[in-house]
């Protein structure tokens, strides 16, 4: 991931990422279906966070090549995952 | 909502087509149509299926073998025992409104299956697939995955009773080439027939709807 991360956003509903998330957040959820692609680029994330070691599904990982959208995987819960990203991202400024 | 009580309340209310789509199970189905069977309503066997990304889609067929079918597969799929303490009993009657058992499984949790396999599935059974309560903002296509995507082929899209048809003309003006009905999602006898569609037909059947969804052969769904 060489985009600057303006902070995340977490939610595992779509719609909701869509209205309320901002350009250079990092987004950590559970979803897996393609469309998480197309909402990352729609709002400009800094990429995805997939939690709980869920494996983003083979059309979902094409979608994310084509589009250059950076996905990773945590095998920590969405809680975990959460809390080491905000300290990381405190610790920085 | 016994299934002689459903059958009585369905004719009282007028209702022509009935489709039984209990929550991820449809073990009272055959009891549903039996108990009708002396009445003037057409009942389809269905089911409503939670998908992985939470989403609920209606499943309707033409006859019980495909929507059993079904059941197996979602019953391999879904994980969790039942708690009647937090959930209610999970009852299965028979067409004379008798308890004959009760479902373990925990019918109210997601089923481990993408929201496209359970899509195709439904086709691959030869049923009809509705996105269900497009208009809410839970455990709708559109509240989990923002849009739908092209690939996702529904037969039909559901508004609930929450939104008019006006402000649904407006909300889902993109979806516009799809085919729009209403249905009561009644949990209680009650909530039978309070949002219902209006289908021209030969006669109320599956192979009609079917046709009305597809707008083919002059079958379609009345404008509201």
């Amino acid at each position: 991931m060489d985009e600057q991360v303006s902070g995340g956003y977490a939610s595992d509903l779509l719609s909701d990422v869509i209205a309320n998330s901002k350009a250079g957040n990092v987004w950590v959820t559970m979803q897996v279906h393609v469309n998480i692609v197309a909402v990352a680029v729609l709002k400009e994330l800094a990429g995805i966070i997939i939690v709980q070691g869920r494996q983003p599904s083979e059309d979902t990982l094409r979608k994310a090549r084509e589009e250059k959208v950076a996905i990773i995987v945590s095998n920590l819960p969405a809680f975990e995952t959460v809390g080491r990203i905000h300290s990381l991202l405190e610790g920085r400024s | 909502m016994s299934p002689r009580n459903i059958a009585a309340q369905a004719g009282k209310r007028g209702i022509m087509l009935l489709a039984i789509c209990d929550h991820n199970s449809a073990e009272n189905v055959a009891a549903v149509m039996k108990a009708a069977e002396a009445s003037d309503v057409t009942v389809l066997p269905g089911m409503e299926v939670c998908s992985r990304e939470e989403i609920h889609v209606l499943a309707i067929f033409e006859d019980l073998a495909p929507v059993l079918n079904l059941q197996s597969i979602v019953y391999e799929h879904l994980a969790g025992k039942n708690d009647p303490e937090a959930f209610g009993l999970q009852v299965v009657s028979n067409e004379s409104d008798e308890v004959i058992g009760f479902q373990d499984r925990l019918l109210i949790g997601a089923v481990n299956l993408a929201v496209d396999e359970i899509v195709d599935t439904i086709h691959k059974l030869r049923g009809v697939a509705v996105a269900s309560h497009i208009d809410r903002q839970s455990f709708s296509v559109i509240s989990q995955l923002g849009f739908i995507p092209e690939t996702l082929k529904f037969d039909a899209l559901e508004l609930s009773s929450n939104i008019g048809d006006e402000e649904a003309r407006r909300r889902f003006v993109a979806y516009g080439d799809s085919t729009f009905i209403r249905n009561s999602d009644a949990h209680d006898l009650e909530d039978l027939g309070k949002n219902t569609s209006e289908y021209l037909l030969e006669y109320p059947s599956f192979r009609e709807i079917q046709k009305a969804f597809r707008n083919l052969d002059g079958r379609l769904v009345c404008e509201a």
